[in-house]
């Protein structure tokens, strides 16, 4: 069924609504909107840890300084909002899943991330791995700021960015799959940005 | 209907509309001509109970939708809707109170949804709503509001005829109009992030739970 067209819209074309690097539905903001659920957490780096846990071999944790002293990485990408802006070549620094899983023995297929103040994110073990999630706790050079996830946040770029869960404290690494905070609002449980996966049925 | 000099209210007929909960959005699409879409979530100022949905939408100057909705968009024109979404930042009366709505600026809209659902529901759970604006002018729904218990606050204008509050909500304006932590109120922010983070924060410092505490945030920051 083709949409309506609206009478009389042009709309704001730029060069990367067309360049193909802009997911469906999404439009570029030179802007960083905050968009978080609930006041934001003030957590002290001395009072941080990051934890493993749930179907691990052994579970693991690190205190602030041990964290950042893990091999890390800057990374620059696009990051794309479910409330559909998109924020091209952002640049983060963070440690990877993939450091952080060396070496641990498990048979989970689902991660779960947690997080100061009650928030939640699930994701398939497969979209952490490989090069594809980090922790980050740096952005543009700067220690992350809380209302943007600090001290560290879960960092997953290729799917909507209420995946990569602020303020967090660990991955409870999971048999099963299990709703976090906005998929079990009614937000889509996966979030694949170039299949517009918005919604619970989308 | 135009309800400020950069705010208009738009009533829509949709087919299929299966109701919604007060607080929840819509997504609005435009398609033109030749097919370049951009799409937008504008809250519910409606309540469930009211004959028409209404969304309120503020014309920003650079905008893409908003400036099409407010100014090109005429009745009998067609729109591209999605809803209703949002299961977080909605208030039913299972929830309880008493419940605190606190609105920076167009934040108002949602909060006016809960308001209308609230009274129509003839809920007898005690609820407010501060309001912050810039000036009288800015207001949204002034007359509308003075029916409920509001409090409203001008930031940037103090008219010489008013008698109402003026300046930002702090902990000392929040100590005065809202409930203690004793109380438990169920909190719902909703404004630009500056505002809503101010506000959250002061909440919090006061010794309100931050479970209890829900906000809604828009803007660039």
């Amino acid at each position: 069924m083709t949409p309506p067209v609206s009478r009389g819209f042009r709309g704001r074309r730029t060069e990367q609504s067309d360049s193909g690097r802009v997911p469906p539905g999404q439009y570029v903001t030179p802007d960083f909107p905050v968009l978080s659920a609930g006041p934001t957490p003030h957590t002290p780096p001395e009072s941080w840890s990051f934890e493993l846990r749930g179907e691990i071999d052994e579970p693991r944790s690190w205190t602030w300084e041990q964290f950042t002293a893990l091999p890390n990485e800057r990374i620059t990408v696009d990051i794309h909002c479910v409330t559909k802006w998109s924020k091209l070549d952002t640049s983060w620094r963070g440690v990877s899943l993939d450091t952080l899983l060396d070496g641990v023995e498990t048979t989970a297929e689902y991660v779960l991330a947690f997080c100061d103040g009650g928030y939640t994110s699930n994701l398939p073990m497969e979209d952490v791995r490989d090069g594809k999630a980090w922790i980050t706790y740096e952005y543009e050079d700067e220690p992350l700021h809380p209302e943007h996830g600090g001290p560290a946040r879960l960092f997953v770029p290729h799917l909507y960015f209420w995946k990569s869960a602020k303020w967090v404290r660990g991955i409870e690494l999971r048999q099963d799959d299990t709703p976090g905070f906005w998929e079990g609002y009614g937000y889509h449980n996966y979030g694949d940005p170039w299949k517009e996966q918005r919604y619970a049925g989308d | 209907m135009t309800e400020t000099a950069r705010t208009k209210s738009i009533a829509l007929a949709a087919a299929d509309w299966a109701g919604h909960l007060a607080g929840q959005h819509v997504d609005v699409r435009l398609t033109a001509d030749d097919g370049y879409q951009a799409q937008r979530s504008y809250s519910i100022a409606s309540a469930p109970e009211d004959e028409h949905l209404v969304i309120t939408v503020q014309r920003l100057d650079d905008g893409e939708v908003s400036p099409y909705l407010t100014e090109t968009l005429v009745p009998g024109d067609e729109l591209e809707l999605r809803g209703p979404i949002g299961g977080y930042f909605i208030w039913k009366e299972e929830l309880g109170g008493p419940v605190l709505l606190i609105a920076g600026g167009s934040g108002v809209v949602p909060l006016r949804a809960i308001l209308r659902h609230h009274r129509a529901i003839g809920s007898e759970i005690p609820v407010r709503l501060l309001y912050s604006a810039r000036t009288r002018a800015d207001l949204i729904y002034r007359d509308e509001l003075a029916r409920y218990d509001t409090v409203i606050t001008l930031t940037s204008e103090q008219p010489q005829d008013w008698n109402g509050r003026t300046g930002r909500i702090d902990s000392v304006f929040l100590t005065e109009t809202a409930w203690s932590p004793t109380e438990r109120p169920l909190a719902y922010i909703c404004g630009p992030t500056g505002f809503v983070e101010a506000v959250a924060d002061a909440l919090v410092t006061l010794g309100h739970d931050p479970s209890r505490i829900r906000t809604e945030r828009f803007g660039p920051t």
